[in-house]
């Protein structure tokens, strides 16, 4: 596919006239997507797809186009030839864009992960064995992933991955369920069966009766992925660059006021530990971290291409969202959570969060899958859903004890359009005081 | 052009039980402008096709952007060996699943063409509308945006059913960020976060440009109104908040994939059980809710679902009482349950899934001033701003843009940040009154997401203004 891009690039390039610049930028994937549901297969498919965005400028005025691709070099350059001439058109009819910005120093790179992965047929042969007698709901998502850039200064980008990703849950009964993934570019059968081994271990705690905790404020751990999303609320508008001067981030407060968070809180757009793509869309090269919230205090935002022409600073990230984002350490170790909670909730996975006071940056969601409750120590059982709402300025200020010495890497499993490149990497947090509401 | 894609097709087709071809072209524009500066125009084209087998008890899928000859017949061999894999370990057997037997065609009525309005005026009318939402120099950030989808999708079987259907939407929008020190608020409207089918004459419906003044000065004052009192109270919630309601705790739990166990491992599964429908009293008797695919203008209007089934509107509740799920044809086979064809997909990139397309409310009686009078102490709540709920689509928080107090069956002040939570099981139980025609508005929204792969789809919902009692309502930290 890289050698396709290329070609298909190099004789784009002629097609331009003039001083006219162009960039060419290339996503797509050949995936196999299978879900399953009761350990069998409910939908089995493929999908393979090529899309490529060209924006065409000359000085200050450009027209861009989005379309899919064959991956017949012929067919292709047809299509985008005419496409070319429309936009060359639709430029005469717009004025000058006074925040256009794309890379004209020539930087190219390439990456292909090394892969070792079974075929679908196999790993679901291997994923059904393992999960024989398991109420298994889930799916398998595997295959190649690229990124491409090309642009008239001669600039060439590649970034690929072939890789897997099974994101699953072992249902108990009703809404009890043990969340688990497996994702990455080597595999490992004995590596799916010590998941599946982990799940039969939590469907034993599931077996408890459940509890149904009262709203009130309770000492709580919230695990990697239960992190992930309080992580993903604070960057929801977060640490754009944009957000902040239009003051539209969640963490206004932080900005406008001095707001802090726990000095055990600091968070970096973690480029070169990520496995996104390490170019953007417009050709400019991503440094390896960009820290937003250092000990505590809010640091740099991320500035893409449109915002640092309009406010005048560096391009420092692809989109105005974290792709790769990271959270320092702490000292509490794993082995001990359950000594330090003492008692309290075990959150291992929360879900649907949104805003329920944006300028405080007050968090509501729902907990989910198997979170516990936890008595001297001790998981006494599993306990039914409950809504919390609470502001990060407690959560991760004044209310966090600390973070955990051992993080996990977290793959996004998520493929609204196409397979995701983001990842997160995190510890688990222990919490004085986490509010539930209902 | 899919045409022809379709007759290229025919040379590779497979010989097996049954096939479909769905071919799905999506052409779209997308304009904004940004405190006045036009932002880069976005053309877009996208073009692919999915082929399903079924043979014997097997059926897998195949989606590919190459629509050569050789990019088909690749597609279609992947589509086999995956059909292969299923073999003997698959929920449902391929013989089981309903195929379809009609065919037709739709289009979107249209009366004022996206083409009629040459670029350069949509551009002028974006900043005309831009211009009027600066209203003071509090406004610190502000837009407006005018989106255009035309997509034409052609669905074959071997069966020789031939379905065609031409969709266009139109998605307008207006955005004003008011700001005093570390306080925002944010007001939409004109459109924003919905669509609708048709062409140019749906923005005056949606109230574009024409709302670009009063969202302004609404977000301007609501810097300076008092956070939204604390403790039950009624609710008035105009229809940009009802259909979210409807949404999440009408829609999502009673999409029957959910209820047959598919979405556990993303979206969530529902407090609605197979044995409710028939019996179960879901809300007041005032809540009669339908699946209306016929509202031409609504965002999930069509003729067929992308499995081929024709629609047709359908009571969902009727008088409180749970009738039937949204379940497309397979899941109505799965289920022994009778459904709505709502088995969709978002684009050509992804197979058909439950979804809850055109789901309404239909209006009652009362005007919006009969609804304000009848409360004595509330508030009223339009636009929605956060949305969460849980995976059994039982316990909810909704919040929304602008609040406005009620007193003695007056409106009074404006409140910020009106937020509400409760439980569907016995939120709709307290509907206490229904608006009539003149509270009705169409809306919906083209981002809800479901499904593994993940798939972001419109859904319609239309709704009059509504009452609830006993609400559990509250505002700011």
């Amino acid at each position: 596919m890289q050698d396709y891009f290329n070609q298909l690039a190099d004789k784009l390039m002629t097609h331009l006239t003039g001083q006219e610049f162009l960039t060419v930028s290339l996503t797509g994937e050949r995936s196999d997507f299978v879900r399953l549901n009761n350990n069998k297969i409910r939908q089995a498919g493929n999908v393979s797809q090529v899309d490529v965005n060209v924006d065409l400028i000359e000085g200050k005025r450009h027209a861009s186009a989005t379309c899919d691709l064959s991956g017949n070099i012929q067919e292709d350059l047809s299509l985008l030839s005419d496409i070319l001439k429309r936009l060359r058109e639709q430029r005469a009819l717009l004025p000058e864009d006074p925040y256009l910005n794309y890379a004209t120093d020539v930087n190219n790179t390439s990456h292909m992960a090394p892969s070792s992965i079974p075929s679908t047929e196999e790993a679901l042969e291997q994923i059904i064995t393992a999960g024989t007698g398991l109420d298994l709901v889930g799916i398998w998502a595997s295959g190649d992933m690229f990124r491409g850039f090309a642009n008239s200064a001669g600039q060439r980008n590649w970034h690929s991955s072939t890789n897997f990703n099974f994101d699953f849950s072992v249902y108990h009964s009703s809404d009890k369920a043990i969340k688990l993934d497996y994702a990455g570019t080597q595999w490992g059968e004995e590596v799916l069966k010590s998941r599946m081994y982990t799940a039969r271990e939590g469907l034993k705690v599931l077996e408890r009766p459940a509890k149904t905790i009262k709203p009130g404020t309770y000492r709580a751990y919230l695990a990697p992925a239960a992190m992930r999303d309080i992580m993903d609320m604070m960057a929801w508008q977060g640490y754009g660059l944009k957000s902040h001067r239009t003051t539209q981030t969640p963490l206004i407060k932080m900005v406008k006021e001095g707001l802090t968070l726990h000095p055990a809180v600091t968070i970096k757009e973690d480029h070169i530990g990520g496995l996104a793509a390490r170019f953007t869309t417009d050709g400019f090269l991503k440094p390896d971290q960009v820290t937003l919230i250092k000990a505590g205090a809010y640091q740099d935002c991320l500035v893409g291409a449109r915002s640092a022409r309009e406010y005048d600073q560096n391009v420092n990230a692809g989109s105005e969202h974290p792709n790769s984002l990271r959270l320092a350490a702490g000292n509490l170790l794993q082995s001990e959570i359950l000594e330090q909670l003492h008692t309290g909730l075990y959150i291992n996975n929360l879900w649907y969060c949104n805003f329920s006071d944006h300028n405080n940056c007050r968090i509501t969601g729902m907990t989910r899958y198997a979170c516990y409750w936890v008595e001297n120590g001790k998981i006494e059982s599993p306990i039914n859903v409950m809504r919390f709402d609470e502001s990060i300025y407690q959560m991760l200020g004044d209310n966090l004890i600390g973070l955990t010495k051992e993080r996990e890497f977290l793959f996004d499993s998520s493929s609204y359009n196409q397979r995701s490149f983001a990842s997160h990497f995190l510890p688990g947090a222990l919490i004085e005081a986490f509010t539930l509401t209902l | 052009m899919i045409e022809s894609i379709a007759t290229r097709f025919a040379q590779v087709s497979p010989t097996v039980d049954f096939w479909s071809l769905r071919l799905v072209r999506e052409v779209s524009e997308n304009i904004s402008v940004r405190q006045g500066i036009l932002q880069p125009v976005h053309n877009s084209t996208s073009v692919g096709a999915l082929i399903t087998i079924m043979d014997g008890n097997r059926s897998g899928y195949a989606a590919t952007s190459d629509l050569s000859i050789s990019g088909l017949k690749t597609a279609v061999r992947r589509a086999q060996h995956l059909a292969q894999a299923t073999q003997n370990n698959c929920v449902f057997s391929a013989t089981e699943l309903v195929k379809p037997t009609q065919s037709g065609n739709y289009t979107t009525p249209v009366e004022t063409a996206w083409e009629t309005l040459p670029l350069v005026e949509k551009i002028n009318l974006l900043q005309d509308a831009c211009s009027a939402l600066k209203l003071s120099e509090r406004i610190v950030d502000w837009q407006s945006y005018l989106g255009y989808q035309k997509a034409e999708v052609l669905f074959i079987t071997s069966d020789g059913i031939r379905i065609e259907q031409t969709f266009h939407t139109i998605a307008p929008g207006l955005e004003a960020v008011a700001n005093e020190g570390a306080k925002t608020q944010i007001r939409t409207g004109g459109g924003w976060g919905t669509a609708r089918q048709g062409g140019l004459e749906q923005l005056n419906k949606l109230h574009f440009p024409q709302d670009a003044k009063r969202i302004a000065q609404q977000a301007l004052d609501l810097l300076q109104a008092p956070s939204c009192p604390t403790g039950k109270m009624d609710v008035l919630l105009m229809p940009s908040q009802m259909m979210l309601q409807i949404h999440e705790s009408i829609g999502h739990p009673l999409e029957l994939d959910r209820i047959l166990g598919d979405e556990r491992n993303y979206a969530g599964t529902s407090f609605v059980s197979m044995d409710m429908f028939g019996n179960y009293q879901y809300g007041s008797d005032l809540l009669n809710v339908s699946f209306d695919p016929n509202l031409t203008e609504e965002l999930a209007s069509y003729a067929f679902d992308d499995d081929g089934t024709k629609a047709e509107k359908v009571s969902i509740i009727q008088n409180g009482l749970l009738q039937r799920p949204l379940g497309g044809a397979s899941s109505q086979a799965r289920a022994g349950l009778q459904g709505v064809a709502n088995s969709r997909a978002c684009g050509w990139n992804r197979a058909p899934i439950d979804r809850m397309a055109n789901l309404n409310l239909e209006v009652g009686k009362h005007s919006l001033q009969d609804l304000i009078a009848s409360i004595e102490h509330g508030i009223l709540m339009d636009t929605n701003k956060s949305w969460s709920i849980d995976d059994s689509r039982n316990k909810f928080q909704f919040g929304c843009e602008f609040g406005q107090l009620i007193e003695n069956g007056e409106l009074k002040g404006l409140v910020s940040n009106p937020n509400y939570r409760g439980i569907s099981a016995t939120f709709w139980r307290n509907l206490a009154m229904v608006g009539d025609q003149t509270t009705f508005d169409i809306l919906g929204t083209p981002y809800c997401g479901k499904g593994e792969p993940n798939q972001m789809i419109h859904v319609g919902h239309a709704s009059p203004a509504c009452v609830f009692h006993s609400v559990d309502v509250f505002g700011d930290s």
